[in-house]
């Protein structure tokens, strides 16, 4: 009786570790996903990282996990308590970071890292992405330099860091291109998210002549908004909140970057390289908003559009250039 | 040469000065009334953000924008009790108190903020408080520097008034600057210290409140984290600046307000020669040298930060 229940004990000891395998094996098939934000799930930018890994959740592909509004000081300690839980990717932002965050990568091999850094990727396990939507940002610098009649843009930024410089910079070489003697007036603000103080910003701009805004900032469309002046949105579409005023909007889509790394981490294939390319219009990274013929113009569409086609067979490459944008005198 | 001067001259720059200086007034005077007092109200940060967030998210879940801003207010009092109860009559530090405060407020305000709204991509706007009288905005000067601004910019000169009325010409106001220059002195008359030194923490943390409701109220619609941006720190220099009088925590928030409005218009006409750091530097370095000027005749209450203990030698 004591050596038959014994066995079955142990059986059961069997069973029940079949289970737990059988357990282990479906929630494999899942990709465990923790994200670590240094800002809000708002921010333009984050939310567009949010935006994508939420589908992917939807779609029951991944489990996704996210701590928003880490300090940088926290940072590491976040990335390395998701990688101690045993998070199969880890997706951030590195830009305050970046030494830090290669460190924890380095000692997490097993882990997966993908990091938004606007320096290459590190061996084995560190992959970087960033918004390279510079091609949708020159788009809509043709629809602004076409809308334009006092020829003075004007341009509210957070802080002159590679990512909002190469769309700015882009922008400007898409206006130059049907308005060669335009002028631009740029101001940072020196904060992410003071409202107030975009807009005051973007006021001072409209007060000097400027008649279309380059909102890199909430609070930008805001004062254009009140002062009956167009602004071009960035990022993320505002258009639906503004009706009239955002007339075009360079999008940036982190659904192809998101489906190609949760496939390499799934497939076990995952390599340190760069996602950037993933951001670009060919792989459906970034693209433009709608645009209202009635505002900007039928043939200015056309334009955009042929401009889109040769963006898309290799005829036009913008430039990438991450340098400070300067004010034209 | 002739740009920079003059942009001083037109009407939207004073206008935007004023609009800057708003919630700064705001806090300033409350800032003002809790060091009239004796207390040191390091809370100001936390208290204001706080307030942005009450006064928004009222409006955002119904309420009409004037109960908002009375909401944000009662949120100020209630955090203002806190700090009242911590430095009066425990007679803790109230500089760490102040410090723990602001943390805890801040804190709050984000947690409340992502319970109400756990997944948005931007933050739901609200119908802000519009120009007082946009109708009369053509009229020359006045328009837009009075007309076209908000009905909380008008509560904040009124409340300069006021709160300058009612310290220098009311035996309440009487109570409090006692209160802070000479505790003893007070409790000789009557006056319950403890009482009056509450309730000016109270009153003027209700201040603060009002100025980061201006910020989500009326200069933008919706609620940022980390959108007050050191303003209340600003509150706290100005206070010194103005040598703990109402009248000149007007001037001192209006000439902030000019700077910055400014440094602005300034980027725009020689961005492109100067890095746009030093324009943003501009108002809190033209700040401290006002400060340096003014505060060599400030004379600050004498009991500021000194716990009041009874009977004590």
């Amino acid at each position: 009786m004591v050596r038959f229940g014994r066995r079955l004990a142990l059986c059961m000891m069997g069973a029940l570790a079949a289970g737990f395998a059988a357990a282990d094996a479906s929630a494999q098939d899942k990709v465990s996903v923790a994200a670590v934000y240094t800002v809000p799930i708002e921010q333009q930018w984050v939310s567009r990282i949010h935006l994508a890994l939420n589908a992917a959740k939807e779609r029951g592909e991944i489990d996704y996990v996210y701590s928003e509004n880490v300090a940088n000081t926290d940072y590491e300690r976040v990335m390395r308590e998701y990688a101690e839980q045993g998070a199969d990717l880890i997706i951030g932002e590195a830009f305050g970071v970046e030494r830090g965050a290669r460190n924890v990568a380095a000692q997490y091999p097993e882990t997966a890292f993908l990091m938004g850094s606007s320096l290459p990727a590190q061996e084995p396990n560190f992959a970087v992405f960033d918004n390279y939507i510079q091609e949708a940002a020159y788009l809509t610098g043709i629809v602004a330099g076409s809308v334009t009649k006092s020829g003075l843009i004007g341009m509210v930024g957070g802080y002159p860091i590679p990512e909002v410089n190469r769309l700015m910079n882009a922008f400007m070489d898409g206006a130059r291109e049907v308005r060669p003697d335009i002028k631009f007036s740029v101001t940072f603000i020196g904060s992410w998210y003071d409202p107030p103080k975009a807009k005051e910003a973007a006021f001072a701009m409209v007060d000097g002549g400027a008649d279309v805004l380059y909102a890199e900032r909430f609070g930008v469309s805001d004062a254009a908004k009140e002062r009956g002046v167009y602004a071009i949105g960035n990022v993320i579409d505002t258009a639906a909140d503004y009706p009239g005023t955002v007339i075009a909007s360079a999008l940036w889509h982190m659904e192809p970057t998101i489906e190609k790394a949760v496939e390499a981490v799934r497939s076990g294939s995952f390599k340190a390289e760069s996602y950037g390319v993933y951001s670009h219009m060919q792989y459906g990274g970034s693209s433009l908003a709608p645009m209202d013929p009635a505002i900007v113009g039928q043939e200015t569409i056309d334009l955009v559009e042929e401009k889109t086609q040769a963006i898309l067979d290799g005829s036009l490459v913008v430039e990438i250039d991450d340098a400070e944008p300067q004010s034209t005198l | 040469m002739g740009d920079i001067l003059d942009i001083l001259t037109t009407a939207a720059f004073w206008a935007a000065a004023i609009r800057i200086a708003t919630p700064l007034i705001f806090g300033t005077l409350g800032e003002l009334i809790c060091e009239r007092a004796g207390v040191l109200n390091l809370g100001i940060e936390g208290i204001m953000t706080a307030g942005a967030l009450t006064g928004w998210l009222s409006v955002y879940l119904g309420a009409d924008l004037a109960t908002g801003v009375l909401l944000a207010a009662l949120v100020g009092v209630v955090f203002g009790l806190l700090h009242g109860l911590f430095t009066v009559p425990l007679g803790l530090s109230q500089h760490v108190t102040g410090i723990g405060i602001t943390l805890l407020a801040t804190s709050l305000s984000y947690f409340v903020y992502r319970v109400v709204l756990p997944d948005t991509s931007s933050p739901p706007r609200i119908d802000a408080f519009p120009p007082v009288a946009a109708e009369l905005g053509g009229i020359p000067v006045l328009g837009p520097l009075l007309f076209q601004q908000t009905a909380l910019t008008w509560l904040a000169l009124l409340a300069v008034i006021v709160v300058a009325y009612v310290l220098y010409r009311t035996p309440v106001g009487l109570a409090v600057r006692t209160v802070g220059e000479n505790p003893a002195a007070a409790e000789a008359q009557g006056i319950d210290v403890t009482v009056v030194r509450i309730g000016a923490v109270m009153v003027g943390s209700a201040l603060m409140a009002v100025g980061g409701a201006f910020l989500t109220m009326s200069a933008f619609n919706a609620f940022f984290f980390e959108m007050v941006n050191g303003r209340g720190w600003i509150c706290i220099a100005l206070v010194v600046f103005a040598s703990w009088q109402p009248g000149k925590a007007l001037l001192g928030a209006l000439l902030f307000g000019a700077f910055d409005a400014y440094q602005v218009r300034l980027q725009q006409t020689v961005g492109s020669l100067v890095p746009y750091q030093l324009f943003l530097m501009l108002p809190y370095l033209l700040s401290i040298l006002a400060l340096v000027v003014m505060s060599r005749r400030a004379a600050y209450p004498k009991a500021l930060m000194i716990p009041y203990r009874k009977g004590e030698r």
